[in-house]
């Protein structure tokens, strides 16, 4: 049985990797007992798979992996999500759980674009930054890529980017932004280095958090699996 | 206690593999401090990618974190990166669990298992903000502990730590937190150091290295000699008499990011008494103390249920010797247990036999692609010196069991640079790879022989001791023997152990006080992570040597005598002297000795010295192969050969 997982990964256990975060999954699932179906063949291997990277370093209350089941699994029990919790990390929580049809396309190539909330310490005004940056008709970015260095033109992967408050009572300067992932997409990282040419990105930035992941159904827009971030139980552990 | 999280965080955005530093693994403790509590912070001296598994600083952790007294952290070695960051930053080295900073904690314990790792020592406890030399620590600073294999010599650290405890660490760590929490309540008068030092050199095992003088007489080591009538003259080493009384870890820690043995590991037996000659860790852990197999297996199910792993490895010096290693191998995969719930096994430091690769094929039913054996010499006169007692037979005999059962590629361990070697038995290496390689090609076209040549170093406490090591151009001679005769062979390869890093290590392993300011040396001009090729310059070794006046070939390559007081005299793992003496003349007339295990005692004396015995649940040796019940101790030749004496020179 095939299950689409939504969760969250905040705190420390930011600074592991995407790979870490399938070990993770796959110890998890087998200390809650929840039996993962297995690949075939010579060496059998759980049958997880995940979305979208997210960068070592970054937060987020939208990470998404399907899991193939061995057994049938209730996906509206709270006792199995309280049983992956307590497996889980200490960051991780499930925050939305729904059964998935197989001929669904994979979380990699369904999903369009991201939300992102990014902390800055930036001094100039950070409005006027964003403002120029909007207004450009063009946005060159010198990026590297299989060692070859290139320039882009990032402007159409920005989809929206405003200074704001996020949802949960963070001080200091904040920017919310929907990146495109098509073809290279684009990092928050590589966001803040074309909006603050001169500076060292992490000079800038104390944190990154994935808020959604957004896919297209019918030529509207909607969220992988809603769930309520805003003030969802993650967000007040964590704020 | 001071918190430095704060300051850690925005350094890991600019490190490589943050997740070394956030702690956060299933069974790491959340300890509470606090003044009636004695704090340990157990330190492993290299990165945390090696340090995680070792299973000894597991066992401590837990056991420390189970008292009413003592909590006890954790902390390995910064990269490099990370540490200029701290440097320029001020910040000190950290616990991973709570992100303390180290100088708080009451004891510093350093887990030592190779030599070139003493750099690093150094360098944590000057990131700690602590005196590197001892002499310089005050009331308030914290104890630097070291223990671990290589503490049966701690003579090179000396100046630089406050205790060495040598020997298992179940027992005694509790007996030096009774004495430190003295202290601690007392409040750490002024000149209470000294006098906590005094005490804990009354706990057996312990060693308090300033309150011994070492005498010269020129570069001869003289004495090393307690300087108070109430320090004991000679240290023994601790041994717990029974592992049942130990299951730890019970909560074995499971972390978050790729360590190097990423798997459950649950110690099946302690200490061996195969009798290899250059092994120190057989040595120095006699006698055998297998674990009771339903508590192995009690060890296995708890640790995989707490940790979500699906290998789990059953570890030992040589686990196909455990007397119950079939039953408990069977017991993790019941029949019928469904693809989903295999639990791969993995056996470490095989022997070499039909009886293994059995072993093998059981475990491993998914996997058969590489199997690892150690002959360690080329020729069977070799082994009879190392008292490696494997026959040709048992070697062709094993791969070609192994070959029959699917395996494609072996992996050849040998030493190099061993006391009487000839050309004639490094070519037998290569005879030996060939043949290797040949029965595989009777089962499969992919058959592949790896041969992995390490360069010897004589340890302390072993028969070896008094061997000099081989030079460096010495072993790259025999290197280039070796590959001008098998580096073209069909199916083989070859890979060998840096020469310049065998010497390195060689300074140390028989070093006395005086190559303690050589070490400091090196730290100092940068010398960090001497294990990692892209760090390990021997020029700077050598500088530092040369800068000491102290020589190369006095302190590496020169052959002991009988009468030499060797640096460790002072110490011991509970062998007689006259022990290793005998063992070592009897390497060279190429005498092999029995496994006492399953013969009688030859009083080595640890056993009888220490009142306690074996504790092995088989009384027969295991079938099969010289190693099991056809060991063959075919006399060698009856005159012991003569080692070449080298003329001493003069260093110091
Ligand atoms: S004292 Fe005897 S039985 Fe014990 S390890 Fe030594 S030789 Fe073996």
């Amino acid at each position: 049985m095939r299950v689409r997982i939504r969760h969250s990964k905040l705190g420390k256990v930011r600074f592991t990797s995407h790979r870490d975060t399938a070990r993770h999954w796959e110890r998890a699932l087998r200390k809650a007992g929840l039996r993962v179906a297995t690949s075939g063949g010579f060496s059998p291997r759980p049958r997880l798979s995940f979305g979208l990277a997210l960068p070592t370093g970054a937060e987020s209350l939208a990470e998404y992996l399907d899991v193939e089941f061995a057994d049938a699994i209730d996906v509206g029990d709270s006792d199995v999500v309280r049983r992956m919790d307590q497996a889980l990390p200490v960051g991780y929580q499930v925050l939305a759980m729904a059964h998935h049809a197989d001929a669904e396309p994979s979380l990699q190539s369904d999903v369009v674009a991201c939300t992102w909330w990014i902390e800055v310490h930036a001094d100039a005004d950070v409005d006027a930054v964003v403002g120029t940056l909007l207004d450009a008709a063009s946005v060159p970015l010198e990026r590297e890529r299989k060692g070859q260095r290139r320039v882009d033109d990032i402007r159409p992967s920005i989809e929206a980017l405003a200074a704001g408050r996020p949802p949960w009572s963070g001080a200091g300067t904040w920017l919310e932004s929907t990146l495109a992932t098509a073809e290279r997409g684009l990092r928050p990282t590589e966001l803040i280095a074309a909006l603050w040419p001169q500076r060292d990105p992490l000079d800038l930035v104390s944190r990154i958090v994935r808020t959604h992941q957004w896919i297209e159904r019918g030529g509207t827009r909607r969220e992988v699996l809603p769930a309520a971030v805003d003030a969802g139980p993650a967000v007040v552990a964590w704020a | 206690m001071i918190a430095v999280w704060d300051r850690v965080e925005p350094l890991l955005a600019r490190v490589q593999k943050p997740a070394r530093y956030i702690g956060c693994e299933d069974g790491a403790a959340s300890p509470r401090h606090g003044a009636e509590k004695v704090a340990w912070l157990l330190a492993y001296p290299d990165t945390y990618e090696i340090g995680l598994p070792n299973q000894g600083l597991q066992i401590l952790y837990e056991l420390l974190n189970e008292r009413d007294d003592a909590v006890a952290e954790r902390a390995y070695a910064p990269w490099r990166d990370l540490e200029l960051l701290m440097r320029q930053r001020g910040v000190p080295l950290f616990s991973v669990d709570s992100h303390l900073a180290a100088a708080g904690f009451d004891l510093i314990a350093f887990n030592l298992s190779a030599e070139l790792v003493y750099t690093n020592v150094l360098n944590m406890v000057d990131l700690a903000g602590v005196p590197v030399r001892s002499e310089e620590r005050a009331d308030g600073d914290p104890l630097v502990v070291i223990g671990g294999h290589c503490a049966f010599n701690p003579e090179p650290l000396a100046e630089y730590v406050d205790l060495a405890v040598l020997g298992d660490g179940e027992e005694v760590v509790g007996e030096i937190t009774a004495v430190v929490s003295r202290w601690k309540h007392d409040g750490r008068t002024p000149g209470s150091r000294q006098r906590v030092l005094r005490a804990l050199a009354q706990v057996p095992g312990v060693y308090v290295p300033s309150l011994y003088r070492a005498v010269y007489d020129g570069p001869r080591l003289v004495a090393v000699e307690p300087r108070h009538a109430d320090v004991p003259a000679v240290v023994d080493k601790r041994t717990v008499a029974d592992l049942a009384d130990w299951p730890y870890p019970k909560r074995p820690l499971a972390p978050l990011t790729e360590v190097v043995h990423d798997r459950l590991s649950v110690e099946v037996f302690r200490g061996c008494t195969r009798g290899c000659r250059f092994c120190q860790a057989g040595m120095v852990t006699r006698p055998v103390r297998e674990r009771p197999p339903e508590q192995v297996r009690t060890m296995i199910a708890n640790g995989l249920r707490r940790t979500g792993y699906d290998e789990v490895s059953l570890s030992s010096l040589s686990t196909a010797d455990f007397s119950d290693v079939g039953e408990v191998i069977a017991a993790v995969n019941p029949p019928g247990c469904p693809p989903s719930e295999l639990v791969s096994v993995a056996l470490p430091s095989l022997r070499v036999d039909a009886f293994t690769v059995g072993l093998a094929g059981q475990v491993g039913a998914a996997r058969r692609s590489g199997l690892t054996f150690a002959p360690e010499a080329g020729t069977w006169r070799l082994r009879q010196v190392l008292n490696k007692l494997i026959s040709e037979d048992d070697l062709y005999g094993a791969v070609d069991a192994a070959y029959g059962q699917g395996w494609t590629r072996m992996k050849l361990y040998f030493l190099t640079g061993l006391p009487t070697e000839t050309d004639a038995d490094t070519l037998g290496i290569a005879d030996l790879a060939r043949n290797v390689a040949a029965i595989g090609r009777r089962y499969t076209n992919r058959a592949s022989v790896t041969v992995s040549l390490g360069g010897f170093v004589p340890k302390a406490h072993t028969p070896f001791q008094w061997f000099g090591q081989n030079t460096t151009a010495e072993l790259r001679r025999k290197i280039q023997l070796l590959r001008d005769s098998a580096g073209r062979s069909r199916g083989v390869q070859l890979k060998w152990h840096d020469p310049a890093a065998t010497l390195a290590e060689g300074i140390v392993a028989r070093g006395d006080r005086r190559i303690g300011r050589v070490i400091e040396r090196v730290w100092r001009d940068g010398g960090v992570f001497q294990e990692w090729s892209e760090f390990f310059d021997l020029g700077r070794w050598e500088q530092a040597m040369a800068a000491e006046g102290l020589s190369l070939d006095w302190y590496v390559h020169r052959h002991r005598t009988e009468d030499e007081v060797l640096p460790w005299a002072h110490l011991r793992a509970g062998l007689h002297a006259d022990f290793l003496w005998a063992d070592w003349q009897a390497a060279l007339g190429q005498a092999g000795v029995e496994d006492c295990r399953w013969t009688p005692c030859y009083d080595c004396g640890v056993c009888t010295g220490y009142g306690i015995e074996h504790v092995v649940a088989s009384t027969v040796p295991p079938a099969g192969g010289s190693q099991g019940t056809g060991q063959d101790l075919r006399r060698g030749g009856d005159t012991p050969v003569l080692l070449t004496r080298k003329p001493e020179m003069v260093g110091g």
